[in-house]
């Protein structure tokens, strides 16, 4: 076979890149990807917040294997913080305290890599509230909900492995809870601990195993999950926002080359630029003010890092005496609960945009993103479901709660307890009161156009306000959304009436019971025809 | 297939007007044919550096200067790091150190960060595009050609005709990774039984009481009523540091002296666990095995800083509060000949956090 290859350009990138095209065919690429078109939106960055802080973490954590050693062999401190000289603790504390007072950019590295997990985590939750409020998950997008699903519980668990490895006394404390929650759990809780720490509680072989799983088996899983999902990304197409212009078959934004490279890759630097400022202006984790682990003193206010705070709480909020004998065995309700407390919301996340598919059996595929106001029903079970998890995070600070309002302990407890329960309902019916207001009111303002300010004095005396009519790019932003209305419980082929159908007509209707139709062009006109009389 | 049907009636807040389509492919989804026309892009707004040269040359100005400030910052970052030295454990220094590395090279990121983003924004042409989106599904051509490869492939192996083989396989792939999973059983001692681990502590009949962390043993006579001690047994501190940390999880123990009329018992036995007011309790909590460390001298209350639960020391410590379910278990304690503080046994049940097997 013969290939005529064109004349490679002159000059030194012409030659450059046909030296890489006639080995990796990489102009196909370029042409595919390279004028590919992305929309604009300030919460489209909250992923890149995530991806990016993930790269810092990369960087820093790289940086910090170098001189982190992490044994649970004891050694007297002999390092430059002189408070702890002489005192036995574990080669991971001690080459943490190395890296903080004796590398010279250590002590920044490490808070570096600290506060971009944080902002890690962080993000990703935020980004996850974006996709539910914007129903960005509706088909063909329900798998890379899952996969990003994935990676929140993931970043969870490299924080947690993270923040355990000094050895210090909080996290040895940390350790210490999530062993005592393990050997909890019915029949395998006892074995898993000791199969986990390697004999007894605390024993010497848990920082290097969690040093293991945090530095090479998590990070690998999570950097698999990152491709999965920006490839998923690009197949989908980015979703926009309804607009005028903007249609399900179309994408309005900028190409990624040049505008959409440059403001994404200058993203990257101001993310990082802001973590590092961070880190060089505020302490985070002092591990040296806590001291190495010893299981005996703990201090008051012990509290973990923000993103374990909501399972923290869940234990804190558990009534007294719940524990029962069955058969021999310890049941241990104080734990068990808990647990499956957050395995069932975690769940829940987790099936949302499935379960949303099955109510509304909507096959169509969805790239133009709901405003929340026009989903009312799913907003409101996302507020639900964010006061249900704020509840659970303030449980996490109940004594600081009561030592800084100067409030009984028990009465913040109680309070929390009432508050788990009641709260996410109060917050469901507000929500879904406040998107119903704000449709309506967007039908108002389309069917009477809005306030000008400008009063008119009639010839009878009357005054009256100006109302103007909108134009009609902005009245497309108030009209054009998603409507659905309840199915009715019809017979199936063989004429009968099938369980699930009656069970999704009645999810049905309390998705869609209450609702506001957008304005159609004849209820306009009719309008306007009325107005003009 | 779409079909025409008038408005739904459930609802007073439905608009009566209209006729609206609904399908099978829309479920719940209502589409009416009376809807707004989209009115397709809005004009192009042009920004200020479109349309005033003197501002255009202005921003690439600016762009350009920020990548050379950034090298600055980066040129003043590695000086940074030579002429803010950390001074052995002077702690200003290593805050120094950390403050101009730190601002040096944030100043060099933020520099590229607002640069890059600013010519994107202001100096770059400002044209918009629209890409067309396809059916994530592929055609039905290319799906009926994958459905043939399947087919093909069924045919030329015997995949589903030699279910010998093939059943074969499936319980192979079920088989192999099942060592991997007994080779897991090696991470933790093979000659140890956790339940009997977690049921003994270090305290045995006759090991004193002493403080924690120094190893000094207590005299009665040195606790004055409303004292609280922290607690080890003796020779703890002679155990190689690994097996001490081990030890120490489960013996450690809050030794607390009350008028022996505020405690109330339970039976004969519990009080003999006493001596002259004086008691001892594990310190680690009965809930996921915090140490109970605070003691509240007026109520004679213990609070564990985790989560909070409360035990009533005057009460053989029954919990008052919180998640835990089980009252912290007491040391049996006396004292010997010569006035210190001595372990009668070791608990009567395990400490700590409770566990599967811990009745058995």
């Amino acid at each position: 076979m013969t290939v005529t290859a064109t004349p490679p350009s002159s000059g030194v990138t012409g030659k450059i890149s046909n030296y890489l095209d006639e080995r990796t065919s990489i102009s196909g690429a370029v042409k595919e990807f390279g004028r590919k078109i992305f929309p604009d939106h300030w919460s489209f960055l909250l992923g890149e917040v995530a991806l990016y802080s993930f790269v810092i973490i990369l960087l820093s954590g790289s940086f910090l294997t170098f001189f982190f050693q992490a044994s649970m062999a004891s050694v007297q401190y002999d390092g430059s913080y002189v408070p702890l000289k002489g005192v036995e603790m574990s080669v991971a504390m001690s080459s943490t305290l190395d890296i903080s007072f004796d590398l010279r950019g250590g002590l920044l590295l490490r808070q570096i890599h600290h506060w971009a997990a944080l902002l890690f985590i962080s993000a990703i939750g935020l980004h996850m509230l974006r996709v539910f409020f914007t129903g960005a998950f509706r088909k063909p997008r329900e798998l890379n909900w899952s996969i990003g699903f994935v990676l929140f519980v993931l970043a969870m668990a490299e924080g947690f492995t993270g923040y355990s490895l000094p050895d210090d006394l909080l996290s040895g404390n940390g350790l210490r809870i999530i062993d005592g929650m393990i050997v909890g759990l019915p029949v395998v809780g006892t074995w898993i601990s000791f199969l986990l720490f390697g004999g007894e509680f605390p024993g010497s072989d848990i920082i290097g195993r969690l040093y293991t799983l945090h530095i090479l088996l998590l990070p690998l899983v999570v950097l698999a999950f990152i491709v999965l999902h920006l490839m998923f990304v690009i197949i989908h197409k980015h979703t926009q926002y309804p607009g005028p212009g903007r249609t399900e078959q179309n994408v309005v934004g900028y190409p990624v080359l040049p505008v959409y490279a440059a403001k994404a890759g200058g993203f990257f630097f101001l993310v990082f630029g802001v973590v590092v400022l961070i880190a060089a202006t505020v302490t985070i984790n002092p591990i040296w003010a806590y001291g190495p682990y010893d299981p005996s003193p703990v201090s008051a206010g012990t509290q973990p890092d923000w993103y374990i705070g909501f399972a923290d709480g869940a234990l804190r909020l558990m009534p007294p005496h719940l524990e029962t004998y069955w058969f021999g065995y310890t049941w241990s309700w104080n734990i068990i609960i808990p647990v499956l407390l957050l395995l069932v919301f975690l769940a829940v996340v987790f099936a949302y945009p499935f379960f949303e598919a099955w109510v509304t059996g909507d096959k169509r595929e969805h790239h133009v993103l709901d405003r929340p106001r026009n989903a009312p029903v799913r907003t409101a079970i996302g507020a639900a479901g964010v006061t249900f998890y704020a509840v659970l995070w303030a449980g996490a600070a109940s004594d600081i709660i009561a030592t800084h309002f100067k409030v009984t302990m028990e009465g913040v407890i109680n309070t929390l307890q009432i508050m788990l329960i009641l709260g996410p309902i109060f917050a469901f019916m507000i929500a879904k009161r406040v998107c119903l207001a704000l449709q309506k009111k967007d039908r108002e303002i389309v069917l009477h156009g809005f306030e000008t300010g400008r009063i008119v004095r009639l010839p009878g005396g009357e005054f009256t306000e100006v109302h103007q009519q909108l134009d009609d790019y902005d009245r497309w932003q108030l009209v054009s959304f998603n409507d659905n209305a309840p199915i009715m419980v019809r017979p199936n082929a063989r004429g009968k009436i099938t369980g699930a159908t009656r069970r999704r007509a009645a999810w049905s209707r309390f998705f869609f019971e209450d609702r506001i139709a957008p304005v159609t062009q004849t209820e306009y006109k009719q309008e306007l025809e009325h107005s003009h009389h | 297939m779409a079909k025409i049907v008038k408005g739904s009636e459930k609802s007073d807040l439905v608009a009566t007007s209209g006729e609206r389509l609904t399908g099978k492919e829309l479920g719940t989804a209502v589409v009416t044919a009376d809807a707004f026309p989209n009115p397709g892009l809005p004009p192009h707004r042009q920004r200020v550096t479109d349309t005033n040269p003197r501002r255009l040359a202005r921003a690439a100005r600016i762009v350009a200067w920020l990548f050379y400030l950034s090298i600055a910052g980066s040129i003043f970052t590695i000086f940074a790091y030579m002429f803010f030295p950390i001074e052995g454990g002077d702690t200003t220094s290593i805050r120094l150190s950390t403050l101009y590395i730190g601002l040096g090279s944030a100043f060099a990121l933020l520099a590229i960060g607002i640069a890059a983003v600013h010519w994107g924004k202001a100096v770059m042409a400002d044209k918009e595009g629209v890409d067309e989106r396809h059916p994530v599904r592929g055609t039905d051509e290319t799906r009926a050609r994958a459905v043939e490869i399947f087919k093909e492939a069924d045919e030329e192996s015997g995949f589903s005709r030699r279910t010998l083989i093939r059943n074969g396989m499936i319980g192979a792939f079920i088989a192999f990774p099942l060592p991997a999973i007994a080779l897991f059983r090696g991470l933790a001692p093979m000659d140890e039984d956790p339940n009997n681990l977690m049921k003994h502590t270090f305290w045995k009949k006759g090991l004193r009481l002493t403080h924690d962390p120094t190893g000094v043993p207590i005299k009665a006579s040195d606790l004055t009523i409303g004292s609280s001690v922290h607690v080890i047994p003796e020779g703890l501190l002679d155990l190689p540091e690994a097996q001490m940390l081990d030890q120490k999880a489960k013996a450690a123990v809050l030794v607390v002296r009350l008028k022996p009329e505020d405690l109330h018992w339970t039976s004969e036995q519990r009080k003999s666990w006493s001596y002259d007011g004086i008691v001892a309790y594990s310190k680690i909590c009965t809930h996921v095995g915090c140490p109970v460390a605070l003691y509240e001298q007026q109520t004679h209350h213990l609070l564990c800083p985790c989560h909070q639960s409360q035990f009533d020391i005057s009460n053989e410590c029954a919990v008052i509060f919180g998640p835990a379910a089980r009252p912290l278990p007491q040391l049996p304690i006396a004292v010997d000949a010569d006035g210190y503080l001595v372990a009668l046994s070791d608990f009567d049940q395990p400490v700590g956090p409770s566990f599967w097997e811990r009745e058995k």
